[in-house]
């Protein structure tokens, strides 16, 4: 995520991304997940420039948006957590670190903290099935997540010091 | 290449390509659908099998398939009615009716509905699966359509016409899984969208999910208040459909028997939208004439319809400047009601209701539109119903519409000509203005009235009319997708038509979304289509200028066509608005 650049860079980008490529219409999904990563989410001003950029209906758009699990349409924190639901994680233990992490941040899974410092989401198999139960936070795998305690450390790592 | 099947032990031969449901109806054997449908004249297929209603047993496949999207094959042995394959239709049905409102008997669809029959015809007796059921708002917002996707069955037959066939995409599939539901973008009222409140979603809406906004106890009030002059004004359109209402064949003409019935409803006069055709004619006629020589621009596009006029002004907001000024006829109407008949019965306008009975849901919305009023509190016309909404008012007075005997339209509003009647049927609007068009700018009778080239159902009629020298391009086209086609071939200057019609629904008016429903059936439409044809050739005058009213109306209050007068009461303008 670029938090330093302002709304208007974010639509310059977004406009550059788009006017790059050759096949617009086809590549809505790119695009939405472009947009996902300059703004951290897509809201609906956002959602409504692609599809008159593309000349789409926003139906439409907003459609695929609902659809995928890994689009947002609230908000997200600083940092992204995500507890993989997938078959391996679920028997070793997913949901237990589900809830540990909900008991920790004191929110439900899908939330934001209310100082946007962290949002909990849940996604399915990662790949990382050796390592089960994993949680994933910005894009970094940390695997064998059993105790509370070993949840806390990592958590820690991406709080602010002091 | 020829394909030989065996449906029910009986062997066929079908082309290549043929779906199981086609072949079997080739053989008289129906297989029930709920999702499935297809209007061949109006490109539409909606063909998404998510209903599972229509499968069938194949022999040596393990699954039941779904018979309308599943292609034929050489030596294919079909079973549409085996044990499995009816248990498991009625299962499909049990299944959608296991998160369906029961609410069947205050249902506006209720005796319309698809979903309702097709339980009734499988014996539906008890629903076995108790499960979750989904709780949407309803939303009321607009003045036209009513959406309640609790009793949504997302067989996506709304989003393929709204987006396929109208190319409006107000409609899309949102969520996956028991949470799909078909929604507007943002989730937004119907109202803010880029709707164009043509109708033709409800038209082929299997349930109750999209309905017309219901106006008539609004009617009923102003016909029991003493202190209010009701008038009721009906569209060519209507009189074509409203005996299926009550049981008579597609395409029998009313108009005598609904003259009766709106007298014996209570209206103190009734008035023909026909008469405000033919003024319309006149009106743009005459404007045509006007840019013609003044180097106005052309083509002059029609603005009788008013989905049309919507959809213009969101999609191609550049070209405001193009549409006809012309208010569409039943405006026209009520404009005149409220100032020069209100003038001549010396009555408050403000005491006039002026009802509409309309084959269209967007009329509704028209008739709201603010800039469509004598003043902010006196509307052109107050309240609009669907020919469905008559036809049920009907009903509710226990009137015997059949044993009618034929009445005739008062006067001097109730007039017309042959060129009026087919303003309801594509084509009809400018086969009209060509007549009149013609005489104005020859001189000369015109002998053949009929322009054969600008009738049927060809979404986009084009032909030349030589006239007094010059050669007039001309086109017409109905339906929204048609519409934008040749709209942006305008903007990008690709275009040298000199007028062109355009109406939203496919077939004009006698296929609008406040007809009765023709349930995937498009002979209805044919058939309504040629008793327009029909009631134009019986009456004694055809074109618009020899409409007596209409000259003494000129005279006596309008002064000329499209002079000061009747640009301040029959002529609009048009908004910008955004695309959504």
């Amino acid at each position: 995520m670029c938090n330093s650049d302002s709304p208007n860079e974010f639509a310059q980008k977004l406009d550059n991304y788009i006017d790059s490529l050759p096949n617009k219409k086809e590549n809505l999904i790119a695009i939405l997940h472009y947009a996902q990563e300059i703004y951290g989410w897509l809201p609906d001003n956002v959602q409504w420039h692609i599809a008159q950029k593309l000349d789409i209906p926003s139906a439409k758009v907003y459609g695929v948006v609902s659809f995928y699990s890994y689009f947002t349409m609230k908000p997200r924190g600083e940092h992204v957590v995500n507890v993989c639901m997938g078959t391996a994680c679920f028997v070793r233990g997913a949901e237990k670190l589900k809830n540990e992490l909900e008991n920790q941040l004191k929110i439900k899974a899908g939330e934001t903290t209310p100082d946007n410092l962290f949002t909990l989401e849940t996604l399915r198999c990662v790949g990382a099935c050796g390592l089960a139960p994993v949680m994933i936070v910005d894009g970094e795998v940390h695997g064998k997540m059993h105790e509370p305690q070993e949840i806390n450390e990592v958590l820690a790592k991406y709080r602010p010091e002091g | 290449m020829d394909i030989h099947l065996t449906i029910n032990d009986i062997p066929l031969t079908v082309p290549e390509g043929t779906t199981i449901l086609e072949a079997a109806r080739t053989i008289n054997i129906d297989i029930p659908t709920l999702c499935h449908m297809k209007l061949h004249e109006m490109h539409y297929n909606n063909n998404i099998a998510s209903c599972r209603v229509c499968v069938v047993e194949i022999e040596g496949r393990r699954n039941l398939a779904s018979s309308c999207s599943t292609p034929v094959m050489e030596g294919m042995v079909v079973k549409t009615d085996s044990l499995r394959a009816i248990q498991a239709r009625r299962a499909m049905v049990e299944l959608l009716l296991s998160d369906h409102p029961k609410s069947c008997l205050t249902c506006a669809k209720n005796m319309d509905c698809d979903l309702r029959k097709l339980a009734a015809e499988l014996g539906v007796r008890a629903i076995s699966y108790e499960g979750v059921e989904s709780e949407f708002e309803i939303d009321q917002s607009s003045s036209s359509i009513v959406r309640d996707p609790n009793k949504c069955i997302r067989c996506r037959r709304c989003e393929t016409m709204c987006n396929e066939v109208q190319t409006v995409g107000v409609y899309s599939a949102m969520g996956r899984g028991f949470e799909t539901v078909i929604k507007t973008a943002f989730d937004l009222p119907l109202s803010q969208t880029a709707c164009t409140f043509c109708g033709q979603c409800l038209a082929v809406c299997p349930t109750g999910a999209l309905t017309e906004v219901d106006q008539v106890d609004k009617v009923w009030k102003a016909l029991n208040d003493p202190n209010q002059f009701v008038v009721v004004q009906t569209a060519p359109a209507v009189r074509v459909a409203l005996g299926e209402e009550f049981g008579m064949e597609p395409g029998s003409i009313v108009t005598g028997k609904m003259v009766a019935s709106l007298r014996r409803l209570g209206f103190n006069r009734v008035f023909d939208t026909d008469f405000a055709a033919d003024l319309t004619i006149m009106e743009e006629a005459s404007e045509l004439v006007h840019r013609i020589q003044h180097g106005g621009r052309l083509p002059l596009l029609t603005s009788c319809c008013p989905a049309w006029v919507k959809f213009f002004e969101h999609q191609f907001p550049d070209l405001l400047d193009i549409p006809s000024t012309c208010k569409s006829p039943h405006q026209m109407m009520g404009s005149l009601i409220k100032s020069y008949y209100a003038k001549t019965l010396g009555i408050d306008p403000k005491s006039i209701t002026v009802v509409s009975v309309m084959p269209c849901v967007a009329k509704k919305y028209e008739a709201a539109r603010p800039e469509l009023a004598q003043s902010a509190e006196t509307a052109d016309v107050d309240i609009v119903i669907t020919t469905r909404e008559l036809a049920r008012m009907v009903r509710e007075a226990s009137i015997h519409f059949d044993h009618l005997k034929d009445e005739e339209f008062d006067h001097p509003l109730g007039e017309s000509t042959g060129a009026a009647i087919i303003f309801g049927t594509t084509g009809g609007v400018l086969e009209a203005a060509l007549r009149t068009a013609y005489e104005m700018l020859t001189g000369e009778a015109l002998e053949k009235v009929e322009f054969e080239a600008l009738r049927g159902m060809n979404g986009i009629k084009e032909a030349v009319i030589p006239i007094a020298g010059k050669d007039y391009r001309i086109a017409v086209i109905h339906g929204l997708g048609n519409a934008r086609t040749v709209l942006e071939k305008i903007r990008a200057g690709e275009s040298d038509y000199d007028v062109i019609e355009i109406m939203a629904c496919p077939g004009g008016c006698i296929g609008g979304g406040g007809q009765p429903y023709h349930h995937g059936n498009m002979e209805i439409l044919k058939s309504r289509a040629a008793a327009i044809y029909r009631e134009d050739r019986a009456k004694p005058l055809r074109k618009s200028h020899e409409n007596l009213a209409i000259v003494a109306l000129y005279k006596d209050y309008l002064g000329e066509p499209y002079g000061e007068r009747a640009h301040k009461l029959l002529h609009t303008s048009y908004t910008a608005r955004r695309k959504i």
